[in-house]
């Protein structure tokens, strides 16, 4: 794990919130694994100084090209000059940090549920399944069609798509609920993994313990560190004593076990 | 040939290069090789387990942060079986970082902690989130020496008091910690501050109020760490806004003999490493054989009485 200068090779808008950018990063990404971040040094630009790093989940890791992608929406002042970088400025990341999902090969048919920027985390999983010969079905959770980003990709690598939308009215949680219990129920779904939204989590968590399905959940909590060092992204998980404890989202995940997890807010 | 080493209060580090308390962890050691550094802080422990202030726990600004951790603690059985194990096998000295709500406490936790491994125990008398109002110890010079005086008698190892700048007269605290035995003083922790979430009515920390560390608190603290030194002989150890060999000169400068660098390994994780190299450039540069030779170096401007406004 190192703080490497990178050449930004690609920086371009995917639809009007999201941006795809994509660095050459041997050494990182010979070490990145699916579901671990990188914190990433945002330029400073006027107004907009992030003092922090900003974490950013790998979205794609090209370990052949010694590439890493990210997937990311503009918020605030970290990602509005993450925005502003051009082909052959540098980037300074710091990374691969975090402790990534746990894909036993063991597992038969992983049920991917995601939304918003849950889709970067959960894509190279579906491509890591893929390599383990893993039966991988992604629903993705979005807005309208145009925001649902991976599809193609995640077809690319082998997996079944499900996209549900707002605007369509076919993303509701009744509706993924029973696509969910279908996968389980017809299709072998023995793995749950999300992130992204506190309702999705809730509902796998309803699900995975009425079935008996185990899982693991991608947390975001604004960090400081990155590397478990200052303590400021902790989050309540639930303990092995039967109360809650904090743990750091990123030294302790961003993966955690399904279960454990508690969603923050609605 | 620069000789990079200092003695601080009883302790021989090959550098004057180490983290601020709760500014390292384990993480550190997988970043870079420990044995490059003065001194290896660890983050203070208390008697009690406890989980720290709820999040929100940060705020930022262009040049330094707010932050509401408290001291989220696992017990001193904990920290000599968990965390001590860590770094056995790096040849830095570990000081250990200690607080407590008592001065009876404060004593048995430094007898306990005076582990083998352990080389120094320093007294967070100054943390202000020890969710008791931001008051501390360290507030007040007679509760600050009653502590050292007690975990003096409590241990062989030296005792380092780490003052809280949230005082109006800081080198009144340094001076009652000396005369109490410390061995050296740290100069200091951060500075209280608060902020408000206007969008939603409320405090932006979880814990309301959270200290002031980074950049911009260095003049701040420089200052302090400047009376400070003027006001006792043992050793000084600058923290405050450090993220440079430039910011870390300014410290030595003034008086201190070592310097610690925190919020900064926030953002590079290698700073103390910039930090170490580019003193001992400075120190070729101006021909300085002795890192020790800079402490205190700060000549007097021509024509003005020190402090004398220009
Ligand atoms: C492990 C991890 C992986 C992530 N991966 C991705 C990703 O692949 N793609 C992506 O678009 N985003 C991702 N995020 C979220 C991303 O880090 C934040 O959106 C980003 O830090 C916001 O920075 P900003 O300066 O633009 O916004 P700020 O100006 O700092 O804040 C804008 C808003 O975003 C919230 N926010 C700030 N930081 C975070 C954070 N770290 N997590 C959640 N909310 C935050 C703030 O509370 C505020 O409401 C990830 C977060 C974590 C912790
Ligand atoms: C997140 C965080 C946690 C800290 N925890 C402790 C602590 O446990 N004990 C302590 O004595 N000081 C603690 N400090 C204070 C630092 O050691 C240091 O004195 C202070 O941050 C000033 O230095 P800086 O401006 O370089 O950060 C903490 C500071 C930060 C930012």
């Amino acid at each position: 794990m190192a703080e490497t200068l990178c050449r930004v090779l690609h920086n371009d808008w995917v639809n009007d919130t999201y941006k795809h950018l994509i660095v050459d990063a041997a050494h990182g990404a010979a070490r990145a694994a699916p579901g671990q971040f990188f914190h990433l040094l945002c330029p400073v630009i006027g107004e907009n100084a992030p003092f922090f790093r900003r974490p950013m989940s790998v979205y794609r890791i090209d370990k052949a090209q010694g590439r890493l992608e990210f997937l990311y929406k503009i918020v605030g002042r970290g990602t509005t000059t993450l925005a502003t970088l051009a082909p052959g400025d540098e980037l300074n990341v710091f990374g691969p940090l975090g402790r990534g999902f746990r894909l036993g090969a063991d597992r038969k048919h992983i049920v991917q549920v995601a939304r918003g920027v849950g889709l970067a985390t959960l894509a190279p999983v579906a491509e890591s399944a893929g390599r383990l010969g893993i039966r991988t079905t992604a629903i993705l959770s979005a807005r309208s069609p145009e925001h649902v980003m991976s599809a193609d990709y995640l077809r690319s690598v082998g997996a079944e798509v499900v996209a549900v939308t707002d605007s369509e009215g076919t993303s509701d949680a009744a509706a993924v609920e029973r696509r969910v219990r279908s996968l389980v129920e017809r299709d072998g779904g023995d793995f749950f993994v999300t992130c992204g939204s506190n309702r999705l989590l809730r509902l796998l968590q309803r699900l995975g313990a009425e079935y008996g399905i185990g899982g693991e959940v991608a947390m975001e909590q604004p960090m400081g560190c990155g590397n478990g060092m200052c303590f400021a992204c902790v989050g309540s998980f639930r303990n092995d004593e039967g109360g809650t404890s904090y743990r750091r989202v990123c030294w302790d995940g961003p993966v955690f076990d399904l279960q454990e997890a508690i969603a923050w807010s609605t | 040939m620069v000789d990079m080493s200092v003695r601080i209060g009883g302790v021989a580090l090959k550098n004057p290069v180490m983290p601020g308390s709760g500014t390292m962890a384990e993480g550190l050691a997988r970043v870079m090789d420990l044995n490059r550094i003065g001194a290896i802080v660890t983050k203070t422990v208390t008697p009690d387990r406890r989980e720290g202030c709820p999040p929100p726990r940060m705020v930022e600004y262009k040049d330094g942060s707010l932050m509401a951790i408290g001291i989220p603690s696992q017990g001193p059985d904990y920290y000599i079986a968990e965390i001590l194990p860590h770094y056995r096998s790096f040849d830095t000295p570990l000081v250990c970082s200690v607080s407590a709500p008592t001065v009876d406490a404060f004593g048995a936790i430094t007898a306990k902690l005076s582990a083998p491994g352990v080389a120094v125990i320093e007294a967070n008398i100054s943390c202000p989130n020890l969710e008791s109002d931001g008051k501390a110890f360290g507030m007040d010079p007679e509760a600050s020496a009653r502590v050292i005086r007690r975990m003096k008698a409590s241990t062989d190892r030296p005792v380092w008091a780490k003052l809280t700048p949230n005082v109006t007269d800081i080198a009144a605290v340094a001076q009652a910690v000396e005369d109490a035995g410390a061995d050296a003083v740290t100069c200091a922790n951060g500075m209280l501050g608060m902020a408000v979430d206007v969008e939603n009515f409320q405090p932006a920390l979880g814990n309301i109020t959270g200290g002031m560390t980074g950049s911009c608190m260095r003049p701040v603290i420089l200052r302090m760490a400047w009376q400070v030194a003027r006001a006792v002989k043992i050793p000084v150890i600058g923290s405050g806004g450090i993220a440079t060999a430039r910011d870390a000169l300014e410290y030595l400068m003034v008086g201190c003999a070592a310097v610690q660098v925190g919020t900064q390994n926030f953002i590079h994780a290698t700073a103390m490493l910039d930090v170490i190299d580019g003193i001992e450039a400075f120190c070729r540069r101006k021909g300085v054989a002795r890192v020790r030779d800079l402490t205190g170096a700060m000549r007097p401007r021509h024509g003005l009485r020190e402090g004398q406004a220009a």
